[in-house]
């Protein structure tokens, strides 16, 4: 397996999510469909067609009452660092993984909807349009405008707002900056956290708040033993969540969707 | 009516009666081209795929008749790279099988992409990472030596061959066509593998990854293996099925049996690599993310049945068959063995394709049903009515069995 190009560079983004702050109220949903220009069709109550950048599963511990507990997973992409599933195997490169910020990004312009990458993600983490975008009438005039809506036929995913990494370079570069300050690129689901569960920033700022919490004790990534090496971590006191985080043999309980 | 274009010394049914069979096979098809319309215009939400099922019935569909279709490379490969003579009766029906074989394929792979007028992107983006460039590449070119394969055939219709033109472009195709099926041999094997490769690739995906050689995951070796051990069952199927309609023998007896017992003797070879490379990925590659090979069957749809079917059933058996020479001999066996290899690397494509999908990766996630929707139904099974015209056109037009005029001779 190839390893990505190593490029010398003072940027990684990652995510820290603390599981035992979120309440599972969905801000971070909403705000990211409204950042990213999401359509939301008439009935969206079949969840295997909703296009849904951060997704967020409620578990339980599998325990019986009154020993049941409940806990909130946001997923959003996990931007996998070592040989990232979905760049690998994109026919027409249309999914790219940045060396400079370690942010996997998607040309829509150049996808042809093989939906390979879909099948290659074990997060499901990648969507693809089924339908045509329509907006209900006047609702385009609130669409942001840093952002291209995605036409029928191609695949999508959360791109860690990169365009609002665009927007902090170009303001850094008018003050005269070389480099952001931490805080400063967040993505629009951290910023709209009510908990403030997420933390979002440059993994490779040992002075940042996200470089410090993925030191973490209770930090965990999902799905470990594959070796995706993702660059969201989560955070959890509680053992049966982390433990939830992977596959493990001889588990004797098992937790699982609520 | 058309009697012209026949060719000479054969019997074929009347015109009338052809014509209404040709009738009822286009129905069928003019059903599927409006189907295929109907997705075109309105999209993919036509089908059942969603975002846990990203393959279904046509990547199942495709990868089934691409392996069906390796009878004619591997005939081609036996016929004119290692010279077995016995096989020449059949070759030119292997081609046509392949034809149909790797032509609806592609056609059902424009339906397949989301946006269908991108196509050309593989060839002007390739990722070179990707096996499914590879797929891109190996098929489109593979189909191409298919289609010179095909035509000089074509040209051999006893109306177009009086044509000096048509007749010398004949020749020269015939003349050149060991350099065409080695060239087509060296692109089959590596598509069908790339194909395997796919899958064996996602190592995200512990149901369908595999270890293996230097690029290479072990997956492109079973798919290569299986192709080749069960393509040739298939065109035996199909001739000995042409010859139950037609009621004629169009093959030497002795040419099937060959063409058999070599299939026979890859296919134990498979299932013995097979065998073990199930045995490997279930005590090792599992177990070393987590799982245990238990947790990668459920239910009824994806029941532990599956393996069972397809290497038991559909593997050992037409082994044992295929290799028993008294078996072998006898019709009723050798379509049976034929029917399961066939149905066992079709089923085979449809655990790599839609069980890796519907095993959940996620701990805390579950098992989702998937079931084909009308459209692709009606779409995959048109496969069936167009190679059905297909091969009523070259029956009736063509020499596509060179021994036909031997075979049965005219009643004095």
């Amino acid at each position: 397996m190839s390893e990505h190009q190593e490029v010398a560079s003072k940027e990684k983004y990652g995510m820290v999510i603390d599981l035992d702050k979120c309440t599972g109220c969905g801000a971070c949903t909403v705000a990211c469909l409204s950042e990213n220009n999401h359509y939301v069709r008439e009935d969206e109550s079949d969840k295997l067609h909703s296009v849904t950048w951060m997704k967020v599963y409620k578990v339980t511990n599998g325990e019986p009452f009154p020993n049941t507990k409940v806990a909130f997973i946001p997923r959003p992409c996990m931007h996998c660092d070592h040989h990232t599933p979905c760049v690998s195997v994109c026919p027409v490169m249309a999914t790219d993984y940045n060396p400079l910020t370690g942010i996997v990004s998607q040309i829509y312009t150049r996808c042809i909807g093989c939906r390979y990458c879909v099948g290659a993600c074990p997060y499901h983490a990648r969507y693809f349009n089924w339908w045509d975008p329509v907006w209900p009438e006047g609702m385009h005039k609130l669409l942001n405008p840093d952002m291209s809506p995605r036409m029928r036929g191609v695949a999508e995913k959360c791109s860690f707002c990169n365009h609002r990494l665009q927007k902090a370079k170009d303001k850094a570069y008018v003050e005269g900056r070389k480099e952001l300050k931490d805080g400063e690129y967040v993505t629009a689901c951290a910023e709209a956290c009510p908990t403030r569960a997420i933390t979002f920033g440059n993994m490779k700022d040992p002075e940042s708040a996200i470089a410090k919490l993925i030191k973490s004790p209770g930090a965990f990534r999902l799905l470990e033993k594959l070796g995706t090496q993702p660059k969201v971590y989560y955070l959890s006191n509680e053992s049966w969540i982390r433990e939830l985080g992977d596959n493990a043999l001889g588990r004797k309980k098992r937790g699982g969707l609520a | 009516m058309d009697r012209a274009w026949i060719p000479e010394g054969v019997q074929r049914c009347s015109a009338g009666a052809f014509y209404s069979w040709m009738a009822l096979w286009l129905f069928v098809l003019g059903a599927a081209v409006t189907t295929a319309l109907l997705i075109l215009w309105k999209g993919l939400n036509q089908t059942n795929m969603n975002d846990y099922f990203g393959f279904g019935a046509w990547i199942t569909a495709d990868l089934g008749v691409i392996a069906l279709g390796a009878g004619a490379f591997f005939s081609g490969f036996l016929t004119y790279v290692v010279r077995i003579k016995e096989l020449k009766a059949l070759i030119n029906f292997a081609v046509i099988i392949g034809f149909i074989c790797y032509s609806s394929a592609l056609l059902i792979l424009i339906l397949d992409i989301g946006q269908p007028l991108r196509c050309w992107f593989g060839y002007w983006f390739p990722n070179i990472h990707s096996m499914l460039t590879e797929v891109i590449f190996c098929i489109t070119l593979y189909f191409t030596v298919l289609t010179i394969e095909y035509v000089p055939l074509i040209l051999e219709n006893r109306k177009i061959y009086a044509n000096p033109v048509a007749h010398t472009l004949s020749h020269n195709f015939h003349e050149a066509m060991a350099i065409f099926a080695a060239i087509g041999t060296f692109l089959s094997f590596f598509h069908q593998g790339s194909l395997g490769g796919m899958y064996g690739v996602m190592y995200a995906r512990p149901f369908a990854f595999r270890e293996g050689f230097f690029v290479w995951p072990w997956t492109f070796f079973l798919f290569i293996f299986s192709a080749i051990s069960t393509g040739p069952t298939f065109t035996i199927l199909i001739t000995m099925i042409l010859q139950k309609v037609t009621k004629k023998r169009l093959v030497p007896r002795e040419s099937l049996s060959v063409l058999a017992k070599i299939a026979g003797c890859l296919l134990c070879g498979y299932v013995i690599v097979k065998i073990a490379d199930t045995y490997y990925w279930a005590t090792h590659i599992l177990p070393a993310r987590g799982l245990t090979f238990a947790q990668q069957y459920h239910g009824y749809q994806y029941g532990m049945w599956l393996p069972y079917v397809e290497i038991g059933l559909c593997g050992v058996i037409p082994a044992i068959i295929l290799i028993t020479r008294r078996l072998r001999e006898n019709d009723k066996w050798l379509v049976l063995a034929c029917a399961l290899a066939s149905f066992g690397v079709v089923l085979n494509r449809f655990i790599f394709t839609v069980q890796t999908l519907a095993m959940p990766v996620l701990p805390f996630d579950k098992w989702y049903i998937y079931f084909p929707s009308w459209q692709e139904w009606v779409t995959s099974m048109a496969v069936i009515a167009y190679g059905a015209v297909i091969i009523s056109l070259s029956y009736r037009y063509l020499p596509v069995f060179p021994y036909e005029r031997d075979l049965n001779p005219p009643a004095r």
